[in-house]
């Protein structure tokens, strides 16, 4: 609340940055870092991709989407477990947005290795 | 609702109970409805396959379920396409076949021992009352109404513009795809109700095999961006839409991407860029919502809504760059006639030769449709009244597929769902009005603001009847009476209606023609079969055979020969060629036949007996498909009289009269008449009274009605003259001075 009238954008960010830390449950960094993980691995992909080359087209599709679809997800795991979309997820309880978490990921991870030949 | 209807079976725990079980009925007795109304085929006629396509799709499910799963994946089909072949399994969309087979290997391993024949012909059916089991799901979830989808599903079916794609024996990959289409819409409305992941990858799985069954799939992986980006539009963006929407596009474009004929094409070209781009804009959305709750500071938030705009923007900017510079695939023809309506005429005329890819005519509306396209603007209406998410979604795919339906005859099949969601949200909206509405009571009148009427009556007597009963309304058992009768008389005029159509237009298969004898008994015209078996009965196992594109799969499915082109129209130049052996002089048309080893020529006459879809109706197609590709040696202006017009008789031009098409369907057609007296019913013109003649190839087969005509050609001369000549020869008219005269002569090289 002290930066409500910065205009010091290094400022904002490191206020966003603590109250982040201070804020979020250590169930949700989990997530968070995973997700973190999923974009370096992706980017590392793409960039791969840009300077090798992009011969086995279906192999860099394939491992591209599974970082994205993990990624989306990972998010939407991450959404409907949020206390303050309660409203908007009432029917799901933590407990099955996991379950639906793994059904969507085994799905996901079949057609990843089917399609990577 | 309708629970305050009636006695205690309605009420309580025994009452739902009822209902369901009512419900139960009902369902079960509309899909055995949707099933018999599409047997009329097979009851009068046969169980056969009928119309063009189809025969592929038998074949190529016969091929399945002979060779196994593996093999149909790899197949190359050498028989077709002959001196190109067909990678059959990488160009086709195996979910039909694939469907089928399933459907055999379970039925044996419940010893049913059906012939895989019987399943493709009963598959449409099956389907269909999936189809309306679907749309009750479906409209379900639009309305709470109890009545809203019941409605749906016997409007779904046996609404005429669905029946006339899935009549029995039509094994076509429509007779599938709707199914999976009302079905994928329904799970994606589950999906962004609940916000659920597993609703949304069934969606997604649901989707897939929507891609492995119809080209159609376009249409979803259009409708379903376009549906988030209007709610997005709209500001009705909730974390719902991101786990329903991101599930479905992660997962069901990797689902896609498992079809081989599809492959690459959901990143490469523009028909799936809109759900790209949506997902990446949800993406942004999510991030700025998510910014947006940790951070309350006002500037901030317009900071980054300009932010998302820009970013927008940019993507949009790519995308087009991409598309310019050829990365990105611009618009496929089929799709891109659907915009600009003029473009397949000039470019394509392949595409617009194709009878089901004209515009619709406003009677074809009301003949597919009859009563539920009064309802259908009514039904969008009652969506606007009320509208989430799931409405809009009705709206969208109202107004998109309508457009879809008034450019091209064939996309009515998509339209039919939603006019049936949307004409059973309105009736059922009436019937609920009506049926269940209660007569307010008198106090409601008295207490709160009672000056003003406490005034008015007062000074009317009592004794005015209008007085004595204020409340004026639908709430009298007249009114109601009056309004279920009239609804329950169009219902039961909509039933008829839709037997009538079904019974009338759209259930004679088309390989058998029927027509009626004076007597009113049935003639059956079976020229199509006679010549096909004759074909494959009397012909090498790998005679060639050379025809109009339109009898390719048939000449494939039926007489099992080797044909040059067929219905899937992959190469243009390949079915040019076939256009200018057609369209050319025998001397121009016989070395293109041996350059393809073509043994049989086939031609469809209808001027005997007045069969109007035959090859000389279709002959200026294959000049100007010809035309696209050798514009020098093949002119439509020849083709017409002077003065412009496209005649057979006397009249007709040169070119005409010498091409092989008119040679070979006017062959020895005089005998039949007396003297200068044939005469073509089709055309409805007399013919020049000498008959054409054909010097390179001879008449292998006519049929009864002399619908099919099978030419052979000739192999080349023994004494390497050309056949003119030689034909000239053997008639004996050779010029008595040639040995006489000297003619010019060349040094003969050796």
């Amino acid at each position: 609340t002290t930066v409500r009238n910065s205009s010091d954008a290094q400022e904002i960010a490191l206020a966003v940055w603590d109250r982040y830390v201070q804020d979020t449950p250590q169930r949700v960094k989990l997530i968070d870092v995973f997700m973190t993980f999923l974009i370096f691995v992706g980017a590392l992909q793409f960039l791969y991709c840009v300077i090798g080359g992009n011969y086995p087209f279906n192999a860099f599709l394939s491992g591209f989407s599974a970082t994205v679809g993990q990624f989306v997800l990972t998010a939407s795991l991450r959404i409907q477990t949020n206390p303050q979309n309660k409203a908007d997820f009432g029917s799901i309880s933590h407990e099955r947005a996991f379950a639906d978490y793994v059904f969507g990921s085994l799905i996901l991870h079949f057609f990843c290795v089917n399609f990577i030949n | 609702m309708a629970a305050s209807v009636g006695s205690s079976f309605f009420k309580g725990e025994t009452g739902r109970n009822t209902r369901g079980l009512l419900r139960l009925i009902i369902l079960v007795l509309i899909a055995t409805t949707a099933v018999a109304s599409r047997l009329f085929s097979v009851i009068r006629f046969e169980s056969i396959i009928h119309e063009f396509d189809p025969w592929f799709n038998f074949r190529a499910t016969k091929y399945l379920v002979q060779n196994g799963f593996t093999s149909f994946w790899d197949w190359f089909d050498d028989r077709t396409w002959h001196p190109l072949g067909r990678v059959t399994g990488g160009t086709l969309y195996p979910g039909l076949m694939v469907t089928s087979g399933a459907i055999w290997h379970f039925l044996r391993f419940l010893t049913f021992p059906v012939d895989i024949r019987n399943i493709c012909v009963m598959l449409a059916p099956a389907c269909s009352g999936l189809t309306a089991f679907a749309s009750y799901l479906l409209t379900s979830e639009m309305s709470d109404s109890p009545s809203a989808g019941l409605l749906a599903a016997i409007f779904m079916g046996i609404a005429p513009g669905y029946i006339s794609r899935s009549v029995a024996g039509s094994y076509d990959n429509e007779a599938i795809a709707i199914f999976l289409l009302v079905f994928t819409f329904y799970l994606w409305i589950k999906s962004v109700k609940q916000g659920s992941v597993m609703w949304g990858a069934f969606t997604a799985l649901f989707y897939g095999y929507m891609v492995s069954a119809w080209g159609g799939y376009v249409f979803i992986t259009n409708l379903l961006p376009l549906h988030v980006f209007v709610l997005l539009c709209m500001g009705r963006y909730s974390p719902r839409l991101y786990t329903s929407y991101t599930t479905w596009y992660s997962l069901g474009t990797l689902a896609s991407m498992q079809i081989p004929f599809v492959g690459f094409l959901p990143i490469r070209t523009s028909d799936h860029m809109a759900a790209l781009g949506v997902f990446g804009l949800l993406q942004l959305v999510a991030f700025v919502e998510f910014v947006r709750q940790t951070l309350p500071s006002k500037q901030f938030q317009t900071l980054l809504r300009a932010f998302v705009l820009v970013v927008f923007l940019a993507a949009f900017g790519v995308l087009v760059l991409l598309t310019f510079s050829g990365v990105v695939a611009p618009w496929g023809g089929r799709f891109y006639s659907l915009w600009d309506t003029g473009y397949a005429k000039i470019h394509i005329p392949i595409i617009a030769s194709v009878s089901e890819h004209q515009p619709t005519a406003w009677p074809a509306f009301f003949f597919d449709l009859n009563l539920l396209i009064w309802l259908f603007p009514a039904g969008v209406y009652m969506c606007f009244r009320n509208l989430k998410d799931e409405q809009v979604f009705v709206v969208i795919y109202a107004v998109l597929a309508s457009y879809f339906a008034g450019v091209m005859v064939r996309l009515m099949l998509t339209l039919t769902p939603v006019v049936c969601v949307a004409a059973a949200l309105a009736l059922s909206q009436i019937l609920d009005t009506f049926l269940v509405t209660k007569t307010p009571v008198a106090p409601a009148q008295a207490n709160g603001n009672t000056d003003a009427p406490k005034t008015a009556a007062s000074l009317i007597p009592d004794t005015l009847r209008s007085t004595q009963k204020p409340l004026v309304g639908i709430y009298s058992t007249f009114s109601k009476f009056a309004m279920t009768g009239t609804i329950t008389a169009y219902l039961l005029l909509f039933v008829l209606h839709c037997t009538w159509v079904t019974s009338n237009a759209y259930s004679s298969p088309s390989v058998v023609l029927a027509s009626k004898m004076a007597d009113g008994s049935q003639h059956i015209i079976d020229d199509y079969r006679e010549a096909y078996y004759w074909l494959r009965q009397n012909t090498e196992q790998n005679a060639k055979i050379m025809s109009w594109w339109d009898y390719g799969y048939q000449i494939g499915g039926m007489a099992d020969r080797p044909t040059l082109v067929d219905n899937n129209t992959w190469n243009n130049t390949h079915i040019a060629t076939v256009g200018k052996a057609m369209s050319s002089r025998e001397e121009v048309s016989y070395p293109i036949m041996r350059q393809h080893e073509v043994d049989y020529v086939l031609i469809v006459f209808g001027g005997l007996i007045g069969y109007s879809g035959d090859d000389i109706n279709k002959f200026l197609w294959m000049v100007r498909i010809a035309e696209g590709i050798w514009p020098d040696e093949i002119k439509e202006r020849d083709y017409f009289t002077p003065r412009g017009e496209y005649r057979i008789d006397d009249q007709a031009s040169d070119t005409m009269k010498n091409s092989l098409m008119y040679k070979m369907s006017y062959y020895n057609y005089n005998s039949l008449f007396p003297a200068g007296q044939a005469t073509d019913r089709v055309r409805g013109s007399k013919l020049p009274a000498e008959g054409p003649e054909l010097s390179t190839l001879e008449e292998a087969f006519t049929s009864e009605n002399w619908i099919i005509r099978i030419y052979k050609v000739k192999d080349l001369d023994n004494l390497n003259r050309d056949h003119q000549s030689a034909m000239a020869f053997e008639k004996g008219n050779k010029r008595k001075k040639t040995s006489k005269r000297k003619g010019p002569r060349v040094l003969r090289v050796d």
